[in-house]
This record gives C-alpha cells, sequence and structure tokens, in this order.
C-alpha cells in the first residue's frame, strides 16, 4: 500500500518534467522552424520551380523549357564575367583586407591614448548602410569630385582617373569602397578574438625571453586562427553576394566592367521581367555558396566546430 | 525604366535600399490619406474604396495627387481613393507580384506600350474601352500608346517629348545665335562650345536609358514611319535603317560631345548627374525629357534656371526616311484591374483627364505635355510651350523604344545601346539585342 503509494506519487512529477520538456521544446523549436521553411526552404524549392520556365513574372507558369535557363546562364560570357568579378572581390578581400584587418586589430588591442575613438572611427563606416555608403562615394569619385580634387592639391594630379567610368578600374574602385566599408567588422570580430587570448601565455612566453615579433607570430596569431577562419568564411559568402554598393554606384557597368552575380541577376531577370531566368541565377549563387559554406566547413572550420556542426558533414 | 525618368529625382539610393524591402510585396507603404484599403462594394450603398498606385512619391506631384484623390471623393461620397505613392523603378518588382495576387491595386501607374503588353496576360487589367468611349477623343492619339490589341488597357494623363535641353547663356557665350537644325550644325556648334571650353553635352550614360534615346532618334530619323512601326511590331530591327543609325550614331560619338566620364554619369541624381551638370552650367546640352524642368530646379541654388533654359528638338539628317519633325515619345498613364470597383475607377481616370485636373498638374506639377490638349493654354514656360509644340505638330510620335518594346526586348535593347556607349559591342549587338527572346 505504501509502496503503491510512493510509486504513484513519484510519476507524476517525471511526466510532467516530460511534457514541460517537450512543451518547452515545442515553444522554442517550432516558431524558427515555421520560419525557415516559410522564408528560406519554401522560397528556394519555388526558385529552383521557376528556374525551369520562361517565364515573365505574369500569367500562368506554362512554359516549361526545362535545363534550357541553366544553359543560359552558365554558358553566357556576361555571367562568366560576373562570377569572375565575384571572385576577384573576394581574392582581393583575403589577400588585401584581411591583413590590414589583423594589423590594425593588433594595434587597437594594446593600451594607447584615444583607444575609444579610434576603435569607434574604424567601426564606424560598418553602421552605415550599403545604400548611404555607396551614394557618398558615388559622389566623391565624380569626375573632378572631391577625390580627384584631393589628389590635384596633394600634387599627384596624375593619379587622376575616371574611377567609375573607366572599364578596367571600376571594379577596383568598388572594391576599395567595400574595404573601406567593411574593415571595421573585421578589426571588431579579431579584437574580439584577441580578447580571448589568455594573457598570461604572452607574459610567460616574455618571461622566457620571447621578442614581441614571435610573441604575435607563436602565440597570438595561432590562437587568433579560428576568427580569422570565421571572417574569411563571411567575407567570401559576402563577396559573392555583393549587390548594393555596386548597383547604386554603377549599376554593374559601364558594359558589365562591375557586374557581379547578383548585379547580373537584377538586370537580366527583374529589370527584363525573366523571373524564371533571374530564378536560375539565384539558384546557380546559391549552389555556389553552399558548396563553399559546405567545403569550407569540412576542411577549414572542422577543428573549430568540432562537435557543432560538422558531425552531419564529416 | 521610363518610370524612373520623371520623378527619378527621388535619389537611386532610396530606390535600392527599398527594393530589398519591395520584394516582399507589403501590401502598402505610406498613404497619407484614408484608411488601409481593398475593394469592398459592400451592402447596398456600394461604397468603394480604390487603392492607387501611383509614382508621385515626391512633391510637387505627391501633393497633387492627393488633392485630386480628396477632390475625387468630395463629389462621389461612395468612392475613397487611398493613394499609395511609390517610386518609379519598384513597380518593376512590384508589379508581377501584385497583379498575381488576388488584391492588386485597383488603379496603377502605366507607362503603356509592350510594359502594358506584358502586364496584360496578367489577365487583371481592365478593358477600358467601353468603360472610357465617351470621352477617350479627349485625350487624342495619344490614347493609342496605351492599347492592346487595339483595346484600351490603359488611359495616359501626361505625354512627354524628347528633344534637346539647352542653356541660352553658354550658348551665347559660344556665340551660336540660334539652335541648330541639323546633326552638322550640332557639331559645329559642339566645336564652337569647347572652343570656349565647355563642354557641349552631359550624358546620363551611367543610367542607361538616356544613352538609347541618341540612338533611338537616329533611327527615328532614319527609318520612314511604316518601316519603324512594322519593326516594333514583329520587335525585328534587322531593316537597313537601324543599322544606319549605329552609323550615324559612331560617327557623332566621334565628335566626342560628351563629358569625360560620361559612362558613370547618372541622369538624375545629385549635382554630378547629367541634369545636374545642365543646372549648374557645367555641360550646354542636355538630350532629355520634358520632364527636365521638373528635374532640374532640386539640382542647382539657381532660383532662375528654368528661364534660362531652351529647347530645340533633335536635329535633322540630310537623306533620312524618317519625318523631319517625327518626334520621340511616350507618357504616364494609369490601369484599372479587374472588380467590382471597374466603374468607379473609370470615372476616376476621366476626372483625371479633365480639364481642371490636367490644368493643375501643368501649373503645379510640372506637367508639360497634358493628355487633354485643351490644358495646354496654361502653359507658361516658353521652353515647355516649344517642346509642346514640337509635340503636337509632329508628323507622328515614336514611342522610346524600351517601353515600345515588351519589357524583356526593351531593356536588352537599353543595355546592348549602354554597351555601346562604353565601347563595346557593335552593330549587330544593338541589332540582335531583342531578336533573341532570352540572349542574355
Amino acid at each position: 500500500m505504501a509502496r503503491t503509494q510512493s510509486a504513484v506519487r513519484a510519476r507524476p512529477p517525471r511526466s510532467r518534467r516530460v511534457v514541460r520538456k517537450r512543451v518547452e521544446l515545442i515553444v522554442l523549436l517550432v516558431p524558427p522552424i515555421v520560419l525557415f521553411l516559410g522564408f528560406v526552404i519554401v522560397p528556394m524549392i519555388f526558385a529552383v520551380w521557376y528556374s525551369l520556365y520562361n517565364w515573365s513574372g505574369f500569367g500562368p507558369l506554362n512554359d516549361f523549357i526545362g535545363t534550357a535557363n541553366y544553359t543560359g546562364v552558365l554558358t553566357g560570357p556576361v555571367f562568366h564575367q560576373a562570377l569572375l568579378h565575384n571572385v576577384i572581390i573576394a581574392v582581393l578581400s583575403l589577400v588585401i583586407q584581411l591583413p590590414i584587418s589583423i594589423g590594425l586589430a593588433l594595434l587597437l588591442n594594446r593600451r594607447m591614448r584615444g583607444r575609444t575613438f579610434l576603435r569607434l572611427a574604424v567601426f564606424a563606416p560598418f553602421v552605415l548602410s550599403e545604400a548611404t555608403a555607396a551614394v557618398m562615394w558615388y559622389e566623391l569619385l565624380q569626375p573632378g569630385g572631391p577625390l580627384d580634387a584631393l589628389l590635384k592639391a596633394a600634387g599627384l594630379g596624375g593619379l587622376v582617373h575616371y574611377w567609375l567610368a573607366s572599364t578596367s578600374l571600376v571594379l577596383y574602385s568598388v572594391f576599395v569602397v567595400a574595404t573601406w566599408k567593411y574593415i571595421g567588422f573585421g578589426i571588431v570580430l579579431l579584437l574580439a578574438g584577441l580578447q580571448g587570448i589568455p594573457p598570461e601565455l604572452r607574459e610567460a612566453a616574455a618571461i622566457d625571453g620571447a621578442t614581441p615579433w614571435q610573441l604575435t607570430r607563436a602565440i597570438t596569431l595561432p590562437l587568433l586562427a579560428p576568427t580569422i577562419r570565421i571572417w574569411i568564411f563571411l567575407s567570401v559568402i559576402g563577396s559573392l553576394q555583393l549587390f548594393d554598393l555596386v548597383w547604386i554606384m554603377t549599376l554593374g557597368g559601364p558594359a558589365n566592367a562591375s557586374n557581379t552575380m547578383l548585379t547580373y541577376q537584377y538586370t537580366n531577370g527583374v529589370q527584363r521581367t525573366q523571373f524564371g531566368y533571374g530564378a536560375t541565377v539565384s539558384v546557380v549563387l546559391f549552389v555556389i555558396s553552399v558548396v563553399f559554406a559546405l567545403a569550407y566547413q569540412r576542411y577549414a572550420l572542422r577543428r573549430d566546430t568540432a562537435g557543432a556542426l560538422t558531425r552531419a558533414v564529416m | 525604366m521610363r518610370g524612373s525618368r520623371k520623378p527619378a529625382i527621388a535619389a537611386v539610393a532610396v530606390a535600392a535600399a527599398v527594393t530589398i524591402a519591395a520584394c516582399s510585396s507589403s501590401t502598402s507603404t505610406s498613404t497619407s490619406s484614408t484608411s488601409a484599403s481593398s475593394t469592398s462594394s459592400s451592402s447596398s450603398t456600394a461604397k468603394v474604396t480604390l487603392t492607387w498606385w501611383n509614382n508621385g512619391n515626391t512633391q510637387p506631384l505627391l501633393g497633387v495627387w492627393q488633392s485630386v484623390a480628396a477632390a475625387f471623393h468630395a463629389s462621389h461620397p461612395n468612392v475613397t481613393i487611398s493613394v499609395d505613392p511609390i517610386q518609379s523603378d519598384l513597380f518593376t518588382t512590384k508589379m508581377p507580384i501584385a497583379l498575381k495576387s488576388d488584391t492588386p491595386p485597383d488603379i496603377f501607374q502605366q507607362w503603356g506600350g509592350g510594359q502594358e503588353a506584358t502586364q496584360f496576360t496578367s489577365g487583371k487589367l481592365t478593358n477600358l474601352s467601353s468603360l472610357a468611349s465617351s470621352w477617350i477623343t479627349e485625350v487624342g492619339p495619344a490614347a493609342a500608346g496605351w492599347q492592346v490589341n487595339g483595346q484600351q488597357y490603359g488611359i495616359p494623363y501626361d505625354q512627354h517629348v524628347v528633344g534637346f535641353w539647352y542653356r541660352k547663356d553658354l550658348f551665347a557665350k559660344a556665340g551660336i545665335t540660334s539652335p541648330p537644325t541639323t546633326i552638322a550644325q550640332l557639331e559645329s556648334d559642339d566645336v564652337k562650345l569647347k572652343a570656349h571650353g565647355i563642354t557641349p553635352i552631359a550624358l546620363g550614360g551611367g543610367s542607361r536609358w538616356p544613352d538609347a534615346f541618341y540612338w533611338e532618334y537616329f533611327a527615328v530619323r532614319e527609318c520612314s514611319e511604316s518601316v519603324l512601326q512594322s519593326s516594333i511590331k514583329a520587335i525585328n530591327m534587322t531593316a537597313p535603317c537601324f543599322s544606319q543609325a549605329t552609323k550615324d550614331l559612331t560617327a557623332f560619338m566621334a565628335t566626342s560631345p560628351f563629358q569625360g566620364g560620361f559612362n558613370a554619369t547618372q541622369a538624375q541624381t545629385g549635382a554630378g548627374s547629367s541634369a545636374g551638370l545642365l543646372a549648374n552650367g557645367k555641360a550646354a546640352m542636355e538630350l532629355q525629357g520634358d520632364w527636365e524642368t521638373s528635374v532640374v530646379p532640386a539640382l542647382t541654388s539657381n532660383k532662375n534656371i528654368i528661364s534660362e533654359l531652351g529647347w530645340f528638338p533633335f536635329p535633322q539628317i540630310p537623306g533620312g526616311a524618317g519625318a523631319a519633325t517625327a518626334v520621340l515619345s511616350g507618357g504616364d498613364g494609369f490601369s484599372c484591374t479587374t472588380g467590382a470597383a471597374e466603374p468607379a475607377c473609370a470615372e476616376f481616370l476621366q476626372y483625371i483627364d479633365s480639364t481642371p485636373v490636367q490644368e493643375e498638374l501643368v501649373q503645379k506639377a510640372g506637367v508639360g505635355l497634358p493628355a487633354n490638349s485643351a490644358a495646354e493654354s496654361v502653359l507658361t514656360d516658353p521652353a515647355l510651350q516649344a517642346a509642346a509644340k514640337a509635340h503636337d505638330t509632329a508628323a507622328y510620335d515614336a514611342e522610346y523604344f524600351d517601353i515600345a518594346f515588351p519589357t524583356n526586348q526593351g531593356q536588352a535593347l537599353d543595355n546592348a545601346l549602354a554597351d555601346f556607349f562604353a565601347g563595346q559591342g557593335s552593330n549587330s549587338t544593338i541589332i540582335n539585342s531583342v531578336s533573341s527572346s532570352s540572349g542574355h
């Protein structure tokens, strides 16, 4: 009797706990899953579906053309050019933005006068919207505009160029603006990484007679590597999806010289109301991004995210 | 896009920033008057609320449309107009989504031509032919630009004509006494201007569509009316006169009439835009629509800028098969969508084209060529009068090609021409741009 009672009494708390856990899971997981399905998975499926049709966006979806859109995108020289531009931006980011970011982060991590102000100044461009930054730089880079005037005043008039009108320069002008805009983000990310490096390690090495250069090379940089790898990931994905800055400054022109995959998509998909074709470009961009993301997770981020994400991919 | 031409003074920045948001097909942006919308033919009183998407998102058109909507409601108490101003470029992305939905706007901005024909395939556009039969004659022959298969699926409220705007002071400075009437004269005037250190012509090549005006005007001068019409209809530009237009353009460009770096210059944004260069005396001419007078005042501190501008038609080409007085033109209008509100919508469009509203558009909104020509009498600016006269006395109109063609081909042509101006491509890339339906 007593035993039964206690057994009976023992049950409710446990089952209540199970119920509570389920409720908790439902409350926490259902909203994001619904959002993810509704705003990521379903549109993606639609995009793939649309990409198989010749469709102006109006009227029924009845002109099935199979993979013709994919053939059009993948064999189009203008798309190749746009893809190449994305790759150039990504590579330049790694080669130029990364060293600058690391250097400035190391500098700003030291105790010095005005450090807060400097950090703020470096981060400020990132806070601006891309549209604002683009309009600002569009004005600065006008022929005979402020930048040209500055160069002339400094006796460097020979360096004046048509920054946005020259087909051979425009992509690099855009890259400089992108660097100006995003360098602050990299620095803040790296500063956060630097904060996570225990000072004892550097102190111990210093006591053992390590030079500042050795401290940086043998202790700081290796311990900063996870942050750098994350930065590279974000930077490459950002480079692949570059749009706003380019669109506002150049519309991908002149003559496609600053086209990216997304400006190409907007020009040929949206503006020309070829939504099937536009969807195809989106799917191609998506596949490129996903392949990069998975490969990067698999090979570069494996150590950093071990146990969290990689189980499935490994 | 054509729509961007006039009220796109609203910075491109805004356009691009909002584009993303627009993709989400949200129902209404800011409206300052009346309630949230959707047609409701509720109960016996048949009260309706019409949602009206127009591109009057900046003053003065913004205010004029609001007062027009309020005045219409005052005289038609059962009809409420919910004004929804939207930046021109956003119509490209918003309309396909809206016309697929169950609640498209009851009235929306319509530039006619091939774009309207593209939208027509949605099956949601109201055939206004019988609803407007009693008054459509007020609009005159221009209404034909808003027909699909001979039926009126849209109705214009104003017309546009493209021609050269020029600064009288800079012409005088260079010793040019009267505007050029032939291309040869234009080229020799360019030389005179350059000799005085003045950039002859400002061109907004960064926006692409201003480039297209040149080639299209050369084609209008070189092609006969029938060839032009049949080519546009057949979406085929293989007639020799189009290639001749490319030759004319090539020869004209060889004289370097434009400002340096014109390939990156935008048309209407900021003092460095082509309109801004004209407004600030950095260039003597610009080939633009009559909407120029509503664009330039915002780009300069010169309060008298409008009176300092003159207008002359695109010069003639001796030997061209096209009429010397033919003009490149277009206009703005509205379409209605199918549903219970159709009669009210047609009445509203009639009201917009009535003389009092048309006069208000001329006097307050800078409209140069009202659809209802009775309202032209209130035009006061001599340059706009000259443009209106050229339009009214033209042998015929040719609608800007990017609107006349279906959207896909029209944009492809604009892009091919912009590439040509940037030194890429050839006559065949221009001619073939409209031939391959998805030739990207």
